[in-house]
């Protein structure tokens, strides 16, 4: 007579296995900033501990003894180890991060302004190329084993192949100097100032991310979309008696892109290293010019600055690929 | 209730082919020839190692010697075939002279990231738990970094060392090898012949040596493939920087950046000819590896999946380490 009564399920299960997702998010968050703190400590001793005397190397052979204890001073090198990248390590946080020392400016506000003109620059590209990729995808998806499905394989393993130096001079031959004069070859923009005041210096930059990313999203977009189109609910939905825009666009779409977040994700990962050559060319002020000269003139503080930026963007722009992924797929969102 | 349920049987994998015959890799580069895209891609790559090889021996003039009238940016004429450059010298000669030294660079760099890699993935699968663990930690801490800035940041501390860049640019590579050979070798580590050997006590390192790593050479060539593509890129990337031999020696990265000026009125040759030799190369090695990966998936058994999931594969691997 007695009923076990069982007792709700809900309770006994744990927490993050009720939130799966908010529980991913939380994991992979700690995980990231965990990496993130193991890659500041690994910046910190490259760029201190490696070189033997950074004051040193830095004035290179015409240093006097006290120009090196003076850029010592500055550096901070005259303190222990853990003192030196602690002082650093929380300077990333409240923006004192020394002064650059090759110009004496204060390293946030060198880099600021190059911050801004290099997110302005990774996401125009990323946006347009993906949703290039996407249409071209499809469209070669739709017409599998056509012509513009044969042309934009071949096009696409060829254009994957290319250092993103040779597409930007190829873009520079045709639009800025031999053959036309149509677009300028290298941006005016001083340091410190907006790429968006002269909107017509972002075309070529833009261009030549834009072309790096499309053929991997291309491609990525076409297989999941003839997945997508071979799968029985789009036969169900042509069996139906649908129209066949409404099969493809509402139908089969939106399954495909789920997948192809995934490349996306990754495309903005590789923007993050792919500026560095193309800011370069184009004399664009971003980071990643700002990178190359500080290389050149080993100007320390702006370096570890600069590698620590691109490796958090890296690191929470791979959590955030993994929670959009998670939310286009939802049977993928409970077991993990 | 669950301890009357049937106990689930293992899973046993689809056994294809119980061991790897000896010289498989040559019948995969063979048969990966005799496809169209594969004999593209070969012929082209050869043509390349041709110009690097034999070029340094038939320059016309010293590839370092200011040549002609002093002027910069002469145009093409029979004298100086592909014109001069901005500094007045012979631009097929250093055209001729500029790869050898970035392609052995390469192919140092692919060879160590290879290793490097294919030992680190084979183990931590093999190994599992702890050593796993470490390794794919230190695996995503390498993969945080985009490959050209991590190569930067060391070219910044020890100045541009050849030796230095080639180290740094196969250390990059080893996280991706790292993670397909991970992935490859799980699956054969729990088949029966490899059980059987364990059971005979023989060393873990001999187990992966011997029993584990001849069955991954199909998927360590498509890595090394794409790997030597990458290194090529980020090489020449390094070299058009300012990052490589130091300048008056020719290579076909710096010779794009120095002669950016002749573009305009000057002689486009001294920035063309170099692009179009890095734009041949790393097409033809590219197109190669597809080639055979195409292959590798349809000896697998596949051939209906190949295209797919060639497609989604390169793609998953080869990005976000192009950077």
């Amino acid at each position: 007579m007695a009923v076990a009564v069982a007792p709700p399920p809900a309770r006994s299960l744990r927490w993050s296995q009720q939130h799966p997702l908010f529980a991913l998010v939380i994991r992979r968050t700690l995980v990231g900033l965990l990496t993130l703190v193991i890659v500041s400590i690994i910046v910190f001793l490259a760029t201190e501990v490696l070189p033997g005397n950074a004051a040193y190397a830095i004035l290179g052979k015409t240093s006097t003894p006290a120009r090196v204890r003076a850029l010592e001073q500055q550096l901070g090198l005259d303190r222990g180890l853990v003192d030196q990248y602690w002082v650093w390590f929380t300077g990333l946080f409240t923006g004192h991060l020394g002064t650059s020392t090759s110009n004496g400016l204060g390293v946030w506000a060198q880099i600021e302004p190059r911050l801004i003109d290099s997110a302005v620059l990774v996401f125009v590209a990323g946006i347009i190329g993906s949703v290039l990729g996407i249409v071209l995808g499809a469209m070669a998806a739709l017409r599998k084993d056509g012509w513009f499905d044969h042309i934009s394989a071949v096009a696409a393993l060829g254009i994957t192949a290319l250092p993103e130096f040779v597409i930007a001079i190829a873009l520079i031959i045709l639009f800025a100097t031999t053959v036309s004069h149509v677009l300028p070859a290298v941006s005016l923009i001083p340091p410190g100032s907006y790429a968006w005041n002269d909107p017509k210096m972002l075309v070529l930059p833009v261009a030549t991310l834009v072309i790096v990313i499309v053929p991997y999203i291309q491609r990525m977009m076409r297989a999941a979309m003839i997945e997508a189109l071979e799968s029985d609910y789009v036969e169900m939905a042509r069996l139906k008696g649908l129209k066949a825009w409404r099969v493809v666009f509402v139908h089969a779409l939106p399954n495909a892109i789920a997948p192809t977040i995934q490349v996306i994700g990754l495309n903005f990962l590789y923007l993050a290293g792919g500026i560095v050559v193309v800011e370069y060319i184009f004399n664009f002020p971003g980071i990643g010019q700002g990178l190359v000269y500080a290389v050149t003139n080993r100007d320390i503080p702006i370096i570890q600055f600069t590698v620590v930026i691109l490796a958090a963007f890296y690191v929470f722009m791979n959590i955030l690929t993994d929670v959009i992924a998670l939310l286009a797929t939802p049977r993928r969102r409970i077991a993990r | 209730m669950t301890a009357l349920a049937a106990p689930t049987e293992p899973q046993e994998p689809a056994v294809r082919s119980p061991r790897t015959p000896r010289r498989q890799w040559l019948a995969v580069l063979g048969a990966a020839a005799r496809t169209t895209r594969g004999r593209v891609g070969l012929g082209i790559m050869l043509f390349i190692a041709l110009v690097t090889v034999i070029g340094p021996f038939v320059t016309p003039y010293s590839s370092t010697a200011i040549v002609g009238s002093g002027l910069p940016f002469a145009k093409p004429s029979a004298q100086y075939l592909l014109g001069t450059d901005v500094l007045s010298r012979d631009v097929l000669s250093r055209v001729l002279d500029g790869g050898w030294v970035m392609l052995v660079m390469a192919l140092c760099s692919t060879v160590f990231g290879v290793v490097v890699g294919g030992a680190a993935g084979i183990s931590a699968a093999y190994l599992r738990g702890k050593w796993d663990g470490i390794i794919m930690r230190t695996v995503d801490v390498v993969l945080a970094f985009p490959q050209l800035v991590f190569a930067l940041l060391f070219v910044s501390i020890i100045g541009p060392k050849l030796w230095l860049i080639v180290i740094v640019v196969g250390f990059t590579q080893a996280p991706a090898v790292a993670r397909v050979l991970r992935s490859a070798t799980l699956d054969i580590s729990e088949r029966d012949y490899v059980k059987a050997i364990e059971l005979q006590g023989v060393k873990p390192v001999k187990v992966m040596w011997s029993e584990i790593l001849p069955n991954l050479i199909t998927p360590l060539m498509v890595e090394a493939g794409l790997r030597l593509t990458y290194s090529i890129v980020v090489m020449a990337g390094l070299a058009f920087l300012g990052f490589g031999q130091p300048p008056p020696s020719p290579q076909w990265g710096y010779m794009i950046n120095e002669n950016r000026g002749g573009l305009i009125g000057g002689n486009v040759w001294a920035v063309v000819a170099p692009t179009i030799l890095i734009a041949l190369l790393t097409i033809g090695t590219n197109t190669f590896t597809d080639a055979v990966a195409r292959v590798a998936i349809g000896i697998e058994g596949r051939p209906q999946e190949a295209l797919v999931l060639n497609e989604a594969a390169v793609a998953e691997t080869t990005l976000g380490e192009t950077a």
